[in-house]
């Protein structure tokens, strides 16, 4: 057996048993996840919220699912049947596919490559394909112009989020994710972690975050107020159900992201308890319920506001805040804090 | 193994190559242009050069190739008046193809480097197990020929500029918004309470 797994089907193998199995974890989390978004949702508005199916409705999104799967597809006549199609699959594959480079733990990692955070940055910049060809194979008015909202949207905020990524990878001096986690481990716990020296990045981050995933109080692509439901008023059904997951599984993916970049990953956050995976996941479910509750509290923003902020405060903010980054980094001021090659690199 | 992946990622860079020429739909084009990047980056992780493919993937589909499809998603093409003219413009459209060619041709013939040239091609790598991709490329691009880096900025620059400066039109009469009166209105200049009767309206 040792023999086996030495070769190179043994080792293909075993990274697709792992993928399988972040896979198979990551979907099951959801359907909770689904299920936690809306309690929150519901306890701020005073309702119940899921309360029917299994014990507290905790088997609602496995129902919901069903019922998803069992409709019938249906595509407008004049839609591009192949683009119309491979839309969901882009919108489900691709956050999927992000979580290969997350650091769970310790070396608890399926790929560990050395450009990890271009890896996340350039598949979370592709997540807009989905949008845009489901929006535009659909043949309709209300999800062309849901498209080209989140086109504009999602390029405008990527860039301020690769900026702010820029100030991590300038503090840490590599752009493999487990090095970031392990610069952050320090003698402090979890004043050791780069929230505090990066403090005005994490909410620009958070809010950038919000816009890039589509969540309110960005969710304009969708806005059902004026456009329906957006790039999404065509599909039923499964591909409906994908566009659903990916954008959930995103969203989860953005917790996952600030937890590793400024929260300190799998470490813990005081020094006599054990770092591990726990930690991490722990981190991810408390950024989640950050998210729902904006969702719940936060009205959403008008279009123009939200591009205003985009390219007129945060790019110039995040900008100046990489060249602020760059030179305390260079001079080692604040005792080392923003200047951790030797611990990261 | 390599060689199998090699040849598949080129299949994929020069079928999604033609397939952007032949589509008959401008967007189809756009969407195989897109595989066409995806298949490069696949080729430049095999070379090894990962920050090469990431930076292909980031710049060229996250951003090029989605302002690329905004804008031909609004175009309004009539696809049969587009085919009907192929016949009557095909003979001057491949004697440009040809002229072209011919340029190329000669260009590359006549091509001579200089000595300088030459040697820095003969210039050591560093092997990729040694040192990592990107500190590589940021040794020589950020320490080795920073002016000349800076110098390709300051041209950068420029054709922005000039392009602002080009499609910026200034009219009469165009109503702005004005950011900081819309933050600083408050309910009491903006709202008024009206008791309206039944029946009356305002």
């Amino acid at each position: 057996m040792d023999g086996f797994l030495d070769t190179g089907l043994g080792t293909g193998l075993i990274i697709l048993l792992q993928c399988l199995l972040v896979t198979v974890v990551i979907l099951v989390c959801l359907a909770f996840l689904m299920y936690a978004d809306r309690k929150v949702w519901a306890a701020v508005q005073l309702r119940k919220g899921p309360n029917v199916v299994g014990p507290w409705g905790l088997l609602q999104s496995f129902a919901d699912f069903i019922k998803y799967i069992v409709k019938e597809v249906v595509v407008p006549a004049g839609a591009d049947k192949p683009v119309f199609y491979i839309a969901p699959m882009i919108s489900f594959v691709l956050p999927l596919v992000a979580w290969v480079v997350i650091p769970w733990g310790d070396g608890w990692v399926i790929s560990d490559i050395n450009v990890g955070i271009l890896f996340l940055f350039a598949i979370s910049s592709m997540h807009v394909y989905a949008i845009i060809m489901g929006g535009w194979a659909s043949n309709s008015k209300y999800p062309f112009l849901g498209a080209l909202r989140s086109a504009a949207q999602m390029i405008s905020y990527e860039v301020s989020i690769g900026f702010i990524i820029v100030g991590v990878l300038i503090s840490t001096g590599s752009l493999n994710l487990s090095r970031i986690v392990l610069a952050q481990d320090g003698d402090w716990g979890l004043f050791s972690w780069y929230w505090l020296p990066h403090l005005p990045m994490v909410f620009l981050f958070f809010i950038s975050a919000l816009a890039e995933t589509n969540r309110p109080p960005f969710d304009l692509p969708e806005a059902e107020a004026e456009l329906v439901a957006g790039y999404q008023v065509e599909y039923s059904s499964t591909p409906f159900l994908l566009f659903m997951i990916g954008e959930l599984m995103s969203v989860f993916f953005m917790c996952a992201l600030i937890s590793v970049l400024f929260f300190g990953g799998w470490l813990s956050p005081v020094p006599f308890l054990p770092d591990g995976p726990v930690w991490m996941f722990l981190k991810m479910l408390a950024f989640f319920f950050v998210f729902a509750m904006v969702k719940a509290i936060v009205p959403r923003y008008r279009y123009d506001q939200l591009m205003r902020i985009g390219w007129k405060l945060f790019l110039p903010f995040s900008l100046a805040w990489v060249v602020l980054v760059a030179i305390f980094a260079h001079y080692g001021w604040f005792w080392g804090t923003y200047q951790r090659w030797v611990l990261g690199g | 193994m390599a060689t199998a992946v090699f040849y598949f990622f080129a299949l994929v860079v020069v079928a999604s190559g033609l397939l952007v020429i032949f589509a008959r739909n401008p967007v189809h084009s756009v969407l195989w242009l897109i595989l066409a990047f995806f298949g490069a980056g696949g080729l430049f992780v095999l070379l090894g050069a990962e920050l090469l493919a990431m930076i292909m993937l980031i710049v060229y589909v996250g951003a090029v190739a989605v302002l690329f499809l905004f804008v031909v998603m609004m175009l309004d093409i009539d696809f049969s008046a587009l085919r009907s003219g192929m016949t009557r413009f095909l003979p001057i459209g491949g004697l440009f193809g040809i002229v072209l060619l011919a340029l190329l041709a000669t260009a590359f013939g006549a091509w001579e480097a200089t000595e300088a040239t030459l040697a820095l091609r003969n210039v050591e790598t560093p092997p990729p197990a040694e040192v990592e991709n990107t500190v590589a490329i940021g040794e020589v691009l950020y320490t080795r020929y920073i002016y000349v880096f800076q110098l390709a900025g300051i041209i950068l620059l420029v054709a922005m500029i000039g392009a602002i400066v080009l499609t910026l039109r200034k009219r009469a009469g165009v109503r702005r918004q004005d950011v900081r009166a819309q933050l600083y209105r408050d309910p009491k200049t903006a709202v008024t309470l009206k008791d309206v009767k039944p029946g009356h309206g305002l």
